[in-house]
């Protein structure tokens, strides 16, 4: 029950900020936030003492077909909704300075979307499963499409619009895969699609059904065109949510939904895919490199980040899982504060052209020690924690293949060439007309930081403790894949 | 039985009404009329009978369908009250029309012999070649009702003629004693082209690719509220009459005539959806849109040898009330802005946001996007057609709702990305009620399926 009290306070919060109107709109949902977090971390009792258990709730739904309410929280699932209830009130907070147009509806869309997240995470029916990701879908949408700040309203549409055909159009292939898999199992549970048998070719023909879904949401190489044009037009709250929080739903959906159920086409295109990845490493850094907007440089460097994790997953090793999970919920603080770091020097400057930059250190000096903590963390600094997670994965991926590993592990010298690079033409040498009058932090923007440095070291420094709570779970799966 | 009697006198009481010189109450009067159909119909649930040596077959499954035709029908009525305000001397007219559409909309659902459901077809076809040429004044509305009449009662020709070629092979009517006799022993070719008629003819009226030629410049020309009707009430009766039809009495003729339906189910999601991509008015598009539409819909009739009528209904439903509550917008968009344009709609989110809240959500259920009610439709039909063995089709149909989704929301990013000089306008309460209860139905019989989708 209190899985289902969980699920549902966003979107009572929702309707509630839609209707406090606009004055209180951001205060009720920031509530609805802090709320929703506090009853999630309440929830984590069973998982210190790394039980595998899962707690569930199960209703009847939908007679025919066979579809349940059925929810179902273990190790995996509450890392992820952790990181999704702490990062949306933090989000939330990120924009307590805007002045935001018709702020109503914009913070009842980013609670909508939270409801969606939270369900993606916590289905344990396939078809639920499916309802939450496409829910997820059109608050970001709206969100991106109309409160995006570029002058160009023709090119957002035109980049937003393609952000949500790539999506839908991956996502209506995977129903296809799971009317398929109704047929032959008789429901949606998850354990009944654990237990499945099917032939080789049905079980490739649902992997690539399922694997285009969730390779657009994370994205994987060639599947990413939308991406960093997207995250450019959306507003920042909108690209957190997008980097931080929705393309661990591909990840997540690739852990729970595809690996253990067609185990054997897993080990048929593993090569593929792990391809595809390690290719999607390199040419997302090589970008990187030569990027000048400081969105679209985070955009794909996020794009590089989240395909070694893609890699690390498909190696079915145990080092890949936990690397995997780590590295998922790090990115997810990272790739905010890079975000906001971005939004930080576009509200002052009103650029993000790392050329036009310049010299920001000598004005704002604990701005510059904050964006050097997250810039330090993306590139896998030891002791941050970004490094137990990209190193978990390396390792995972040599047991693999050793030159798959000299590859991808190549991810972390070009993520210190371009991220440093960027950070020293932003913030060093001299200030120049656009920057001279560049304000220092305020206490608002401190408290976000303070937040996301502190959950980079306490991951970064005592990893053990998130780990053990998500390996019964990880254990499982891998179980499962490997059958 | 007595739903399609009380709807035909319902109908006179409506010409007779403006003798008396009673026309204030006309609507109130059908509006009520029709509701206390509604409540009679529903009562005969679970009645499994034949009136009129079988003329007029009774079950759940006419029973659901016209209870649905109904609803619709009533939601029509309520929006001519404000649709007609300038010809107030023929509103009973135009509302009795209405009805004996209605009637003839029963009649395809409920028939139980060929003669009734040739009689069901006339009396919606001939009701709606009057409506679509209503406008007396406007050519495009006399050419549309021309267009209309023309190649409808040319395919009712043919319908007549296949019917014709049944009764010279079975010597009935009759739709079971059809079934009988084709069951006892194997029909002549004469039989079989009778069938290929009787397709021919209801994939016309159900505006299938390749006989849908007639339907965009038809649905353009007539006035909104007809066009309405007509994706509606005619579509809907057309393919619950076709299930019906061919589930009762031609399954074997089925198997030969696989191949073409194939064929046609994916011609009409290919050219519904292609061609609805380049259109610049709003209605031309709710046209396109429609054909591609009976494009989901034929999946259903494709595999209807495994019982697919609850999926077919329910995608009804779902394409009904969010197709009303779609036209119930633009008829208030193109009073007044005075286009019908998808430009009309420019910057429509920030003067009305309920009245763009409920246009989205309408949208976002004909594109097939959970939870709203269009996609569970799309589910059950997509299910249906991959469980008879159908992937190849689904996986078109899935390409083609991709499709859809781009020009759905075209008029959604008009709604809410572009500005236009403010035109400021009141919604009348009876197009607030009318959509108000159509999305709530999109969202219910979406976060509920179950009760609407294992009724049969």
């Amino acid at each position: 029950m209190i899985l289902v009290a969980l699920l549902f306070i966003p979107l009572l919060f929702s309707l509630i900020t839609y209707l406090s109107g606009d004055r209180y709109a951001k205060l009720t949902a920031f509530g609805g936030g802090v709320i929703a977090f506090l009853l999630c971390a309440s929830l984590k009792q069973p998982f210190m003492a790394g039980g595998l258990a899962p707690l569930t709730y199960t209703h009847d739904w939908i007679s025919n077909p066979v579809i349940k309410f059925s929810l179902s929280l273990d190790g995996l699932s509450f890392m992820l909704l952790a990181l999704t209830t702490f990062l949306v009130p933090l989000i939330i907070f990120t924009t307590f300075r805007k002045t935001i147009e018709n702020a109503k509806a914009f913070y009842a869309l980013i609670l909508l979307m939270q409801f969606g997240l939270l369900g993606v995470f916590l289905a344990n029916d396939g078809f639920l499963f499916y309802i939450f990701w496409e829910l997820a879908l059109i608050p970001i949408y709206f969100i991106a499409l109309l409160w995006g700040e570029n002058k160009d309203q023709e090119f957002r549409n035109r980049a937003i619009f393609k952000f949500f055909v790539y999506t839908l159009a991956g996502s209506l292939f995977m129903l296809v895969g799971f009317i398929y898999l109704y047929q032959h199992a008789g429901g949606f549970g998850i354990s009944q699609l654990y237990g499945l048998n099917l032939s080789g070719k049905e079980q490739s023909f649902i992997f690539w059904a399922f694997f285009v879904a969730f390779a657009i949401k994370i994205p994987v190489f060639p599947f990413h065109t939308w991406q960093p044009d997207t995250y450019k037009e959306a507003p920042t709250a909108g690209t957190m949510l997008l980097a931080g929080i929705m393309l661990k739903m591909g990840l997540y959906g690739l852990l729970r939904w595809l690996l253990p159920v067609v185990p054997q086409a897993v080990t048929l295109w593993t090569p593929l895919v792990i391809a595809l990845a390690a290719i999607g490493v390199i040419y997302g850094s090589v970008i990187a490199i030569k990027q000048d907007d400081l969105k679209k440089l985070f955009a794909f460097s996020s794009f590089a980040h989240v395909g070694l994790i893609a890699a690390g997953i498909f190696t079915l090793t145990r080092e890949g899982f936990q690397g995997a999970a780590v590295q998922m919920f790090a990115h997810g603080f990272n790739v905010v504060g890079l975000f906001f770091s971005a939004e930080i020097i576009w509200q002052r400057t009103g650029t993000l052209s790392i050329s036009q930059l310049g010299g920001i250190r000598n004005v704002a000096p604990k701005f510059a020690a904050c964006f050097m903590v997250v810039v330090l963390a993306s590139v896998a600094l030891p002791t941050t924690n970004a490094f137990i997670g990209e190193f978990l994965l390396l390792f995972g991926i040599y047991e693999y293949n050793t030159w798959l590993a000299v590859v991808t592990g190549l991810t972390i010298i070009f993520g210190a060439v371009y991220m440093l690079r960027m950070y020293q033409n932003v913030m060093l040498g001299e200030t120049n007309t656009v920057t001279a009058t560049f304000e220092d932090l305020n206490w608002k923007e401190l408290v976000v930081f303070v937040f996301i440095i502190v959950a980079i070291f306490q991951i970064g420094l005592a990893p053990k403790q998130i780990m053990s709570m998500m390996q019964p779970a990880l254990d499982n799966i891998l179980n499962y894949s490997l059958r | 039985m007595k739903t399609i009697v009380y709807t035909s006198s319902l109908g006179l009481v409506c010409m007779l009404a403006e003798m008396f010189n009673l026309r204030k109450f006309i609507l109130p009067v059908a509006v009520l009329g029709l509701c206390i159909i509604f409540g009679l119909n529903a009562m005969s649930w679970g009645v499994n009978q034949g009136y009129y040596h079988n003329m007029v077959m009774i079950d759940n499954y006419s029973v659901a369908f016209s209870g649905l035709l109904i609803l619709l029908a009533i939601f029509i009525l309520i929006l001519s009250g404000n649709f007609y305000k300038n010809e107030e001397s023929k509103i009973s007219d135009y509302l009795a029309i209405i009805i004996f559409t209605l009637c003839g909309a029963l009649a395809m659902v409920s028939f139980g012999n060929m003669a009734m459901f040739f009689l069901g077809i006339e009396v919606l076809s001939i009701s709606l070649y009057i409506l679509a040429g209503s406008k007396r004044k406007d050519t495009k509305s006399n050419e549309a009702a021309m267009k209309y009449f023309l190649m409808g009662s040319f395919a009712s020709g043919v319908l007549l003629f296949g019917i014709a070629l049944i009764y010279g092979e079975t010597g009935s009517f009759d739709v079971a004693k059809i079934s009988e006799c084709t069951a006892a022993a194997s029909p002549s070719p004469l039989y079989y082209i009778g069938v290929g008629m009787i397709l021919i003819a209801v994939l016309f009226k159900a505006s299938v690719a390749p006989f849908h030629f007639w339907a965009p410049d038809v649905y353009e020309g007539s006035p909104t509220l007809t066009t309405a009707t007509m994706a509606t009430i005619a579509k809907i009766a057309a393919f619950a009459g076709f299930y019906r039809l061919f589930s009762a009495c031609f399954i074997p003729a089925f198997s030969h005539y696989a191949w073409v339906l194939t064929a046609v189910t994916a011609l009409t999601l290919i050219i519904g959806n292609f061609s609805a991509l380049n259109q610049d008015s709003f209605k031309r598009m709710l046209a396109f849109s429609g054909i591609s539409h009976a494009g989901y819909l034929m999946l259903g009739i494709i595999s209807l040898y495994g019982k697919t009528d609850n999926a077919i209904f329910y995608y009804s439903l779902a394409y009904g009330v969010s197709s009303i509550a779609a036209f119930a917008v633009a008829i208030i968009v193109a009073a007044n802005v005075g286009s019908e344009k998808f430009e009309a709609f420019n910057g429509l989110g920030k003067t009305k946001p309920l009245l763009s809240a409920a246009l989205t959500i309408s949208m976002l259920s004909l594109a097939g996007i959970p939870p709203f009610a269009g996609f569970f439709g799309k589910y059950y039909i997509f299910s249906e057609a991959v469980r008879t063995g159908h992937l190849a089709l689904v996986v078109l149909a899935v390409i083609a709702s991709i499709v859809s989704v781009y020009y759905y929301f075209k008029v959604i990013v008009a709604m809410y990305t572009k500005e236009s000089k403010e035109v400021s306008f009141t919604v009348k309460p009876a197009y607030g009620f009318v959509i108000a209860i159509c999305i709530l139905l999109t969202v219910l019989a979406g976060i509920f399926p179950s009760a609407f989708a294992n009724l049969l």
